[in-house]
């Protein structure tokens, strides 16, 4: 996956990209390029589709129109990106009544991971302490924030997208994100994030994007 | 253009064709036929007196419930491998009108119990598994009908219309080795040994035709309403699409 | 790599029964108490209790099933785990086979709590234990495999506790027949009459588990 190879191809390609949620268009025609190792903020109000486009660069949502990520064809072949993108969604994405231990076991093993990438990951995100055999059901939103992305972490995705990472977390688990992210970006992963917190995504990122009603307002922008 | 005459200028009428036309005549006059044969021409039976006429509509009527059946699981089979959506809402179409005949299968049946065995409902092993079959039946029109997307509620109903013919099959032998009272089949025991002749067997055919006829008339109808059906929510999406653009517009 | 799935499924779901208590805390008193309702519809004095067990039995475990199918797949579709699970490199069919398993030996848990309470509350008599345990293993596998199929065609639906019965009870109505009667033949000792029904079952859970296998990816790949 060393974006060297394929210096012309970005990691994610859109146009006219249309996501249908039932019979709603979630998307409504996207334009977007996201280059390898970039920082991609999406911005854009409430139910502008933010959600929705990490969900379908995750290949989770049928899409239409030309959407490439990763170098594969989402229209025709979402299923394949699956194991390669790494998606911290705004739910936990966990089992309540199992530990913290137990749900990323059973998540790294479901994925296929190298077991010590999931102990450092526990490390680096203070899970191995005391929280490790506490149901998941009883962590605070910070914790459970932290469970989410070591489960993330551990399958080394190329691609990174993250739902509002920083909600929920307080100053000190922010910063620790930030560091996670950079950390990511130079070990050769691309990070696609959606958040509304501006001031501190916006020193991050090296591209930020808006959506307004389905549609990228303003797209490939480089962060002045 | 308002929106009811840009339906208009681009939808049909009425789902009637040529084609169904021509069957809806035929159907008729099988109908009418049978109507003739079945009250007037044909005899009483030994045993069971004027009784018998009503069977010469349960009986095609029970046919063509599993026939209707086993066109909806070949729709569901073809739709899951094919992704056809043709398949797909003949699958649908058929459950549908196969309830409405196995409605009438169990209503004439009961007519036909209550001077034979002088009771409405008997626990035999042709009447329950037409019952089973209606329930099997109403499990899937209420799983298709529920509001999702199109690929969301094709996917789910499909798995569930494929396993019904091979439902039947099983609910119907379990359900015969458990109980036999019902009259041995008429005409497809032993082979094709019937037991009814002459003119009370042709009119048993006329029987088939006619409600064989009628099935496909519906069917037809029934399929094209569909089909209707799921154009128009497409036709809708350029509209939301344009709708949801002008979200992020207004300010 | 279907086997790894379905391994790491079932284990994922008795731990977390085993953590969550529901099967202990709810299930099994549902069950205690529909036993002492048909004891009171039914008139334990008479011998008709008795005559009715094996049918009352099988009509308890497929509510119980409908409990446990519905129970299953609650915590699959809560939290955003239903993404999870897609994007995670599980495989459809083993995600079917795992939960087949895992429903089973819940279900095989409770059966062998409701017959010991069949046994001492009904005064029923059992016999013939080739045949009474064949009949559960065989029906428990029809059962497991018709419930995971429909529990996840229903899954996510806001009427899934309305529609699940309707789908899943008209498809068990073999089972429920056929594991009645090989009860009865087990407890009138007239084997003979029991085996052909535990031969009827076994195609019915054929048929079942291969449906689950070939259609499940189908079935997970709603948004």
């Amino acid at each position: 996956m060393d974006p060297a190879n394929q210096p012309s191809l970005p990691v994610v390609h859109l146009r006219g990209a249309v996501a249908l949620l039932g019979r709603f268009p979630a998307l409504a025609g996207v334009d977007l390029d996201i280059e390898a190792r970039s920082i991609a903020v999406v911005r854009g109000a409430n139910g502008a589709g933010k959600t929705t486009l990490l969900r379908t660069l995750a290949g989770l949502v049928p899409v239409s129109g030309v959407a490439n990520v990763l170098g594969v064809d989402l229209v025709h072949h979402r299923r394949d990106v699956r194991n390669r993108v790494g998606f911290l969604s705004s739910q936990s994405g966990l089992y309540d009544d199992l530990t913290v231990i137990d749900n990323i076991n059973f998540w790294t093993r479901a994925a296929g991971a190298d077991p010590a990438d999931a102990e450092r990951a526990m490390e680096l995100l203070e899970l191995d302490g005391r929280l490790r055999d506490v149901r998941v059901g009883r962590l605070s939103t910070g914790q459970k924030r932290r469970t989410s992305l070591a489960c993330v972490m551990a399958r080394r995705p190329e691609l990174w997208l993250l739902d509002e990472p920083h909600a929920g977390l307080d100053q000190d688990g922010r910063d620790l994100v930030d560091n996670l992210v950079k950390d990511a970006v130079a070990a050769g992963a691309t990070v696609v994030m959606s958040s509304h917190e501006l001031d501190r995504s916006l020193a991050l990122a090296t591209q930020v994007i808006t959506l307004g009603g389905g549609t990228t307002l303003l797209g490939g922008d480089d962060v002045a | 253009m308002t929106n009811s005459e840009t339906v208009a200028a681009t939808g049909p009428l009425s789902t009637g064709s040529s084609t169904t036309r021509v069957i809806g005549i035929l159907a008729l006059i099988a109908m009418g036929a049978l109507l003739l044969f079945g009250l007037w021409l044909s005899p009483d039976d030994v045993n069971q007196g004027d009784a018998v006429r009503i069977l010469y509509i349960h009986v095609p009527s029970a046919t063509i419930a599993y026939i209707g059946c086993a066109l909806t699981t070949i729709g569901s089979v073809l739709y899951l491998w094919r992704r056809s959506q043709w398949w797909e809402l003949t699958a649908y179409a058929s459950a549908e009108i196969a309830a409405v005949f196995t409605a009438i299968t169990l209503v004439t049946g009961m007519l036909w119990g209550r001077p034979t065995w002088g009771v409405y409902w008997v626990w035999d092993a042709r009447l329950t598994t037409t019952a089973m079959l209606m329930l099997l039946l109403l499990g899937y029109l209420a799983l298709r009908r529920l509001p999702a997307d199109y690929d969301v509620r094709a996917k789910r109903s499909a798995i569930v219309g494929l396993l019904l013919f091979p439902n039947v099959i099983i609910v119907r032998q379990s359900v015969q080795w458990w109980n036999t009272l019902h009259q041995k089949p008429t005409l497809f025991a032993n082979g094709l040994g019937a037991r009814i002749e002459g003119l009370m067997l042709f009119t048993l055919f006329i029987g088939f035709i006619a409600i064989g006829l009628t099935f496909v008339w519906l069917l037809i109808h029934r399929f094209r309403v569909a089909y209707l059906a799921e154009q128009l929510e497409k036709e809708d999406l350029d509209r939301a699409i344009a709708d949801r653009r002008a979200e992020g517009i207004v300010r | 790599m279907m086997w790894r799935s379905a391994r790491l499924i079932a284990g994922k779901d008795l731990r977390l029964e085993w953590r969550s208590r529901v099967g202990m805390n709810q299930v099994l008193p549902f069950a205690a108490v529909v036993l002492v309702m048909f004891a009171f519809a039914l008139n334990p004095d008479s011998d008709l209790l008795q005559k009715a067990t094996p049918g009352l039995f099988w009509v308890s475990v497929l509510f119980l099933a409908l409990t446990t199918v519905g129970r299953t797949f609650s915590i699959e579709s809560s939290e955003g785990i239903s993404d999870s699970i897609r994007l995670s490199g599980l495989e459809p069919s083993g995600f079917f086979l795992g939960k087949v398993i895992s429903i089973g030996v819940q279900l095989l848990i409770l059966e062998v709590l409701l017959g010991i309470g069949v046994t001492v509350l009904y005064r029923a008599s059992p016999a013939e234990w080739p045949l009474l345990l064949s009949t559960v293993g065989v029906a428990t596998v029809g059962i497991a495999a018709a419930g995971t199929l429909y529990g996840m065609v229903a899954v996510s639906l806001r009427v899934r506790e309305t529609i699940l019965p309707l789908l899943l009870l008209p498809v068990l109505t073999p089972v429920l027949i056929g594991s009645t009667r090989a009860f009865e033949a087990a407890i009138n000792e007239t084997p003979a009459d029991g085996w052909p029904w535990i031969g009827l079952m076994a195609v019915f859970s054929f048929v079942y588990v291969a449906a689950g296998i070939f259609g499940f990816g189908a079935l997970m790949e709603d948004s």
